[in-house]
């Protein structure tokens, strides 16, 4: 069977669950193999085996981590050459996007990216991609060189099979060149204890409407162990963190539940959230936009809704 | 300092945006286009960051009509235009497009000063792939540093803040580099009156492939390394239950959640 490489999404080893839905995605198409770049393996071998990998590459070099996006670039690119795999696997991240888009430069290969789903085909993988603030649903193939796919998260349901793991170290070289653009300094971003905003099964968001307050926001997240996350006018004036921008310009989420509260529901912002499954509203217009989309809506005061909806769901959690 | 800033004109996010069932590409007749929301950061970065002294060109691709585009830039105050107008370009990916940019900032470069910087934006606002930027810092063989929340400039190096992916991250380099801001970075400038009139004297030039030295063959949609086999519009979704609170929305929700197993 054709061989497939899946770049490790994970921080000192902690595989994101990213990587485990491109596992499962990787197993329709052929035989995974894990590339692991960086420090950790020994925390990761046991999840990626677990998930389906047959190989484990481990790319290891202090180089590789205090540069930006091009020495990994140049490591997965010599991994490809060597390998000849019938299609890459990447993380839609700012980096794995980068990383993916180097590669498919350095390789002649087509690349696409925010795949919804991947699909085998005769011959090539077709994806799905959800366009147009999710008006539109793209169907698309690599025509040229090796395809380059990144997944966007939740595209698949991460299902366990165990692999063999085969671990093998790869030295790669890393050019001069590559090493221009170097990180000087790291400031963690802190943790909120919720789940990873783009990975979360439930997001709650809270917009303009919060009026700068996301208490109830977040004890109705607390409450459906969902993330939180925040419109850009929330975000433009300063309630929320940009990390946790959820549109255009901030992050793209597909839960299996997402709930705009005190959001209006701007195109900006649809584009960030439209492909979840489930949507709910609460607000106080009741022509904002965001109705048009939701399966559930109460029009009213996120203030008077969100503590009482918060109470009704910890008493039926008993 | 030269600046390349490089801009999109992009069909309108709030128009109604489509495509063409004769090729699958991004219908741009039937809807107006407009300089790409996120493109005005790098132009104003630019203008900031060039001062009284330096100078920014900037360039874009596309028909015609992509030149309104540039012109904005212009009145914000840009100080050039380049304009790469070709019709073998149409229906170029990114790859490609990413490869007419790079001959064009080449182009900039080797007449006149050498460009110092070149700025783009995170995304456009149609395609939004966000891997132009990457893909030519690579064509050019220059570093990247993307996601930018702050630029500063001293001598040869450039230092920059970015929102990396779980840290914020200072990134060094030394001139020429590539930098994409995010609209984190700055409040772009409207555009003043002064600025609408001094545009139409500033200077703009028109490229053709022939004069990057680009084969036609080399992009357009023909030489595309993907392929859209299929577009479908995604069918409305149909309005759920919306209620009005009436001192139970909170249960309501609640129950509703519940009915869908979410509690």
């Amino acid at each position: 069977m054709s061989e497939i490489l899946v770049l490790v999404d994970h921080v000192d080893g902690s595989v994101r669950k990213t990587t485990t839905e491109l596992l499962t995605l990787a197993r329709r198409l052929g035989e995974p193999s894990a590339v692991f770049i960086g420090p950790g393996i020994d925390a990761a071998r046991e999840v990626l085996a677990s998930y389906g990998a047959e190989k484990v590459y481990v790319l290891e070099a202090a180089d590789l981590v205090d540069y930006l996006v091009a020495p990994k670039a140049e490591a997965l690119t010599q991994l490809v050459e060597r390998t000849s795999p019938a299609a890459v696997l990447v993380p839609s991240t700012p980096e794995g996007r980068e990383v993916a888009a180097r590669l498919a430069v350095k390789t002649g290969s087509g690349l696409i990216t925010d795949a919804v789903d991947v699909q085998p085909g005769d011959p090539d993988a077709t994806t799905t991609q959800s366009v147009f603030a999710g008006g539109y649903t793209v169907t698309a193939t690599v025509t040229a060189g090796t395809p380059i796919i990144v997944v966007k998260p939740n595209a698949a349901t991460p299902e366990p099979a165990q692999g063999a793991g085969a671990e093998e170290r790869v030295e790669v070289t890393v050019s001069d060149a590559a090493r221009a653009a170097r990180i000087v300094k790291r400031e963690p971003r802190t943790k909120s204890g919720r789940p990873e905003l783009t990975e979360a099964e439930i997001v709650v968001s809270g917009g303009r409407g919060t009026g700068g307050d996301f208490t109830e926001v977040e004890a109705l997240a607390d409450a459906l162990g969902a993330a939180v996350g925040a419109s850009r006018a929330a975000v433009d004036s300063g309630w929320y963190p940009h990390s946790y921008q959820v549109g255009q310009t901030g992050k793209t989420v597909s839960p299996q539940l997402y709930l705009a509260t005190g959001i209006s529901g701007a195109i900006q912002h649809r584009a960030g959230m439209q492909t979840a499954k489930t949507i709910v509203a609460v607000n106080k217009d009741a022509d904002a936009p965001i109705f048009e989309l939701v399966d559930f809506g109460v029009v009213g005061d996120l203030r008077q809704v969100l503590p009482q909806a918060t109470q009704e769901i910890e008493r039926r959690k008993g | 300092m030269r600046i390349v800033v490089c801009v999109k004109h992009v069909p309108d996010a709030t128009g109604k945006r489509s495509f063409d069932p004769a090729d699958n590409t991004v219908d741009r007749a039937g809807v107006d286009g407009l300089l790409s929301e996120l493109d005005e950061y790098p132009v104003e970065e630019a203008l900031r960051l060039a001062g009284d002294d330096g100078e920014v060109v900037v360039l874009t691709v596309g028909p015609d009509r992509a030149l309104d585009a540039a012109r904005k830039a212009l009145q914000m105050g840009a100080h050039a235009v380049v304009h790469v107008c070709d019709d073998a370009v149409a229906g170029s990916d990114a790859p490609a497009t990413s490869l007419v940019l790079a001959k064009a900032v080449q182009k900039v470069g080797s007449t006149g000063d050498p460009v110092d910087l070149v700025l783009c934006g995170m995304a456009s606002t149609d395609g939004a792939m966000g891997v132009v930027p990457a893909m030519l810092a690579e064509r050019l063989g220059i570093p990247q540093v993307t996601y930018a929340v702050e630029v500063s400039v001293d001598g040869d190096t450039v230092t920059v803040r970015r929102d990396g992916d779980v840290a914020t991250e200072t990134v060094e380099a030394t001139l020429p580099v590539l930098v994409s801001v995010t609209d984190q970075i700055n409040e772009p400038r409207y555009p003043s009156f002064k600025g609408i009139m001094a545009a139409k004297k500033k200077p703009v030039q028109t490229w053709s492939l022939d004069d990057l030295g680009i084969d036609a063959d080399e992009v357009g949609l023909a030489a595309a390394w993907t392929r859209v086999t299929a577009v479908a519009a995604r069918p409305p979704r149909s309005q759920g239950t919306v209620v009005t609170d009436e001192g139970d929305g909170g249960t309501r929700l609640a129950a509703f959640l519940a009915d869908q197993k979410f509690i």
